[in-house]
């Protein structure tokens, strides 16, 4: 019974949740076009989640294109394939590793961050300042992180994609002698502008929304003690993760993205 | 003083604030049961109790950051616990609160502080922002302090600053949340200073959570005591004469880590009450 009693009470409090998440998302779209713009926060905020991510998201696409690059060429030798890589480095990395891992580190470093700073600002009672000084909280720092993460996912996926297929072309090319030519040929062939690219873009967009939004709620809805502003960032990194994977095969099963 | 503390006082008076019947419980535990009380027009309040007692959460009641389970809470004529948030940011701004910890924002400057609520709330220039900002520093004696982040600020100036930013936009009501803890002697005649200063010039209606019993008792016009979820209200010398127990033993208590550090090491029951008519 208490087995039954506890999921129940687990899956009422999911629905209070999302019930909750929706209704945040609601206030975050309210604010977003109500004014003033808040166009210098965003810039901060796309700074920080765009700029400083840089480092983190270029080295992991190097390194997972190199990876990529190498175990492709590995199987594909066996069946005399290895003109292929190019084309299954650059199909797997832009529609789904290129987004994805993107969201997955993101929602590491940005995220986590966003969640922390907004759920001490909580606990330190800044955003009840805000409050009684009449500036809405969501609208002067939510709306903006929202905004900045949305902005700058795309963007980083982009160049994980880019410093991927460059880790490939090294490993491949470079140590395993490849012709540079049957390399990049395969995987422009194989490529296609409109379909793979804008798909790409849309998960990235998606995932953007989907980690911005976790953030923000989890850090805005924190306990106002440090062990809240742990369970925000904690709780962020996790469900985000969980909600990107779930959400990636989603898209591209049901919607073929 | 010949007057008689009063228990839930019935609203009557100039009350700028007032509650009535105000009931909340907070988790399991009700902090208020019943609560009615005033406070008056251009005066200094100072709520006083033991930790626990409600008096930060008055002040929230006040600014519509807590709503109660039953009761009303009225400021200038509107029942905040009635009323939205976005219609609550118009009451607010008539409003300055003062937090216990500042709550200066961490990712701005002093300056950018103090003039955040001039930027988002009025048309003023940079140039007249700076000017009234500059003055308000100024007056809480923090002129060098502009360009400087809060983690760059002790506590009492932390307090001093946001105390600046509280009162920029000339609110009618100010709501201080222990202005004095945690802060030296000097440092709480500072502040003491500033806000009965600031009461008086502009006409404010000050309300003042604290413990600390010597300041409450020479800046106070009125004193509302928290005790069991209600309410005891008067002047400070009916506060000081007061019979009832709880009241004596607060102020012997407060008094005795106030005043007297050389009988630290004394029996309690050794120590004497604050004020003559007390006991």
């Amino acid at each position: 019974m208490n087995a039954i009693e506890t999921l129940g009470f687990r899956t009422l409090m999911l629905v209070v949740h999302l019930g909750r998440l929706g209704v945040f998302v609601g206030r975050v779209a309210r604010a977003s076009v109500l004014p003033p713009t808040r166009l210098r926060r965003f810039v901060g905020e796309v700074f920080d989640v765009g700029v400083l991510s840089l480092p983190i998201v270029c080295l992991s696409g190097a390194t997972v294109g190199a990876v990529l690059g190498f175990q492709s060429y590995v199987a594909l030798s066996r069946f005399g394939a290895a003109g292929s890589v190019g084309s299954v480095v650059g199909i797997s990395l832009i529609r789904e590793f290129g987004p994805v891992l993107t969201a997955l580190l993101v929602t590491g470093r940005a995220g986590s961050a966003i969640a922390a700073e907004i759920a001490s600002m909580v606990q330190t009672g800044q955003i009840d300042g805000l409050r009684m000084m009449s500036i809405d909280p969501v609208h002067f720092v939510v709306m903006p992180k929202a905004w900045g993460m949305l902005f700058a996912m795309p963007l980083l996926s982009a160049l994980f994609i880019v410093f991927a297929i460059a880790g490939g072309y090294a490993v491949v090319v470079h140590l395993l002698g490849l012709d540079p030519g049957t390399y990049l040929t395969s995987l422009e062939d194989s490529v296609n502008l409109h379909e793979d690219v804008s798909q790409s873009v849309t998960k990235a967009l998606v995932f953007g929304v989907v980690v911005a939004c976790i953030a923000t709620y989890r850090g805005y809805t924190s306990e106002p003690t440090s062990a809240g502003v742990s369970a925000a960032t904690t709780g962020t990194v996790v469900v985000a993760s969980v909600a990107v994977l779930l959400l990636d095969y989603v898209l591209t099963s049901f919607w073929g993205i | 003083m010949g007057g008689q503390l009063a228990l839930d006082r019935p609203l009557a008076g100039d009350f700028h604030i007032a509650f009535d019947g105000v009931r909340l419980s907070l988790g399991r535990r009700e902090v208020f049961r019943g609560l009615s009380c005033g406070f008056l027009r251009r005066q200094i309040t100072v709520v006083l109790g033991g930790s626990g007692a409600g008096k930060s959460t008055m002040l929230r009641l006040i600014g519509g950051l807590e709503r109660p389970d039953a009761g009303s809470v009225r400021v200038a004529g509107e029942e905040v616990n009635l009323l939205p948030e976005r219609q609550l940011f118009r009451v607010r701004e008539r409003i300055g609160m003062l937090f216990q910890g500042g709550a200066l924002l961490d990712s701005m400057t002093v300056f950018d502080n103090v003039a955040l609520p001039l930027r988002e709330h009025t048309r003023l220039s940079e140039a007249e922002i700076a000017e009234r900002v500059g003055r308000n520093l100024a007056a809480v004696g923090l002129p060098d302090v502009a360009d400087l982040f809060p983690r760059h600020l002790s506590g009492g100036m932390s307090r001093r600053a946001a105390l600046a930013r509280s009162v920029v936009m000339n609110p009618e009501i100010v709501l201080c949340d222990e202005p004095f803890s945690g802060l030296d002697p000097l440092n709480v005649r500072r502040i003491e200073a500033l806000l009965v200063d600031l009461s008086r010039r502009a006409g404010l209606t000050l309300v003042v959570t604290s413990h600390h019993l010597a300041s409450s008792l020479r800046m106070a016009d009125r004193i509302v005591f928290l005790v069991d979820g209600r309410a005891v209200s008067g002047s400070p010398e009916e506060l000081l004469q007061s019979p009832d127990r709880r009241i004596v033993d607060f102020l012997a208590a407060e008094s005795q880590a106030e005043f007297d550090p050389s009988r630290l090491g004394d029996e309690p029951s050794s120590r004497p009450a604050a004020g003559g008519g007390a006991s």
